[in-house]
């Protein structure tokens, strides 16, 4: 893994009340080629800093750099997945995808945008249900849609907000095994929202643990992050193995310990 | 099951049909009764013809039988296409421009509506700007717009075109406005994400995500239409099935009447139909 820093987010912060900012003064780094999971409770902000990112959304305090040149809006550099998978229903799986990748390239003749929107489908594995509509696919296909509709523009820097939060536990293994997968071969670099915590020990090279905002003796603390934690763990991990591997229950038992004692205090 | 299910209710309709066509016939059959010519000379006939008491003639007693309808609506859909002149045309033709004004009407409303539509809903400010007009305009009855209309047009056909647009401007214009409104925020960001320029942005995500909405105000529009064109056409006259309603009534042939008055349904139904079948194709399943 190189160490160019990709994104440089300072002193960001979100306020809808302006005494009481959401969160405030959030400072972090990604470098190239990594993924990074940011964990914490509903409302911390978590969310309105992916937007933020995204361009979706504007910062009231700090920046984001991104290459070195400031966030101000949408770019196809990101890719985004949504939550709700966000496919539009009207067009196939294929056409979705078409969609994003003729948006990327307008210039792209109609069979170089159809062979790109077969490898990408090919590698959510979803090949045989290309020519179905969103209507007929199951939760655990819709999101693989979405993250293939993400890959396809083969964006600098990917943006997962809770891709899995939808989904049954069985099929959320599968696609966080998938993506892993996916994620090490294009050395993609990936921002990933998760209220899961194996779910960020098993993706997530570093993970931001963000504490909520709230209201101490000592007057009003908006959130922020509370601690960047270091995966310990080797890169070559499953989900199967992973609570086999050294180090495991350490670090889970730390995130959790944060989540339950320390995030919303 | 629904098989079964369509059946019975097909067998049902034809009872009530029947029913209907029963009583109708029991109700206007009996009193037609033709005098008798017996025991009548030729010279006393004629004499009773002179005086307008024709013996020989069955006496109608004024409301057509379902015979006679069924009669009369033989004769005017085996020639459809004929035209005697300006108070004698062809049902197919009185027909045709009536379809015609409505036609043309509406597209002339689509192409008002759908775009001031689209600007509305995209504009939370022109939506409160352009609300109160709307507001105002909207529950006028169109033919109210009649003498204006006639006024400034002075044509009383173009009159009628100008009635229908007036009419079905306005649920198009609302129903676009309300679809192009609440599009999902998500399928929005997505083309945000993905740097849509807003022309492609505006056809190729809003305007199929708002689509069912706005075929149902052009479906709604299209029914108001064929309903406010008979009524225009009995004002303006001419030609038209509502200048042919009215004309029957002047000649007191309610066979006549009756029988445009069934066409008249039937041929909303398919209209209602055809922008069913429109609907079907642009609606999508979330």
């Amino acid at each position: 893994m190189s160490s160019e820093t990709l994104l440089r987010v300072e002193a960001l912060a979100k306020a809808y009340v302006p005494a009481k900012p959401v969160f405030a003064d959030v400072s972090f780094t990604l470098q190239r080629g990594e993924f990074v999971c940011i964990i914490g409770h509903s409302g911390c902000g978590k969310t309105t800093i992916l937007n933020v990112l995204a361009g979706l959304d504007g910062a009231t305090g700090g920046h984001a750099f991104m290459d070195g040149r400031e966030i101000v809006g949408p770019s196809l550099t990101r890719g985004v997945v949504f939550q709700s998978h966000a496919l539009m229903p009207w067009l196939t799986v294929r056409k979705n995808i078409a969609f994003a990748v003729a948006s990327r390239w307008p210039d792209w003749s109609r069979a170089q945008v159809d062979q790109q929107v077969l490898r990408f489908v090919e590698l959510v594995g979803l090949g045989g249900a290309i020519d179905k509509k969103p209507s007929q696919l199951s939760g655990g296909m819709k999101q693989r849609v979405g993250i293939a509709r993400a890959f396809a523009i083969q964006p600098r820097m990917l943006l997962l907000d809770e891709p899995f939060g939808a989904l049954d536990a069985l099929t959320r293994g599968t696609i966080q095994d998938e993506l892993m997968t996916i994620v090490r071969r294009t050395q993609q670099t990936v921002f990933m929202i998760t209220h899961d915590v194996d779910e960020a020990i098993l993706l997530a090279d570093r993970i931001l643990l963000m504490r909520n905002g709230s209201d101490t003796a000592d007057g009003y603390r908006p959130g922020n992050i509370a601690e960047t934690v270091v995966n310990p763990l080797p890169r070559a991990r499953t989900r199967a193995g992973l609570h086999h591997l050294d180090g495991y229950y350490p670090l889970r038992n730390h995130i959790v310990d944060f989540l339950v004692s320390r995030a919303k205090a | 099951m629904t098989r079964a299910m369509n059946l019975k209710a097909a067998l049902v309709s034809l009872l009530i049909l029947l029913v209907f066509l029963a009583v109708w016939q029991v109700a206007t059959g009996g009193a037609g009764g033709a005098a008798s010519q017996a025991g009548m000379t030729p010279e006393q006939i004629e004499y009773q013809k002179m005086l307008g008491k024709d013996p020989g003639q069955v006496k109608s007693a004024g409301f057509p039988t379902p015979a006679d309808l069924g009669a009369t609506a033989w004769k005017h859909l085996s020639n459809p296409f004929y035209d005697n002149g300006p108070n004698d045309k062809g049902i197919a033709i009185q027909l045709a421009w009536s379809l015609g004004r409505v036609g043309l009407g509406f597209l002339l409303a689509c192409i008002v509506a759908v775009p001031l539509g689209f600007a509305i809903g995209m504009s939370p400010l022109l939506h409160k700007a352009f609300d109160p007009f709307i507001q105002v305009l909207k529950p006028i009855s169109p033919l109210a717009w009649m003498p204006l209309a006639l006024y400034t047009i002075k044509d009383s056909s173009t009159s009628g075109i100008f009635v229908i647009f007036i009419c079905s401007v306005w649920p198009m214009l609302l129903n676009t406005a309300f679809g192009v409104a609440s599009v999902k925020r998500e399928w929005l960001a997505v083309a945000s994400t993905l740097e849509v320029k807003p022309l492609r942005k505006a056809f190729r995500v809003i305007l199929p995500a708002a689509a069912p909405t706005i075929l149902t105000g052009m479906r709604i529009s299209m029914g108001i239409a064929w309903l406010v064109i008979v009524a225009a056409e009995m004002l303006v006259g001419g030609t038209g099935i509502g200048y042919f309603v009215w004309n029957e009534w002047n000649n007191l042939s309610l066979t006549n009447v009756i029988f445009a008055i069934l066409l008249i349904g039937v041929v909303g139904m398919l209209l209602d139909l055809m922008f069913a079948a429109l609907q079907r194709r642009v609606t999508y399943v979330e």
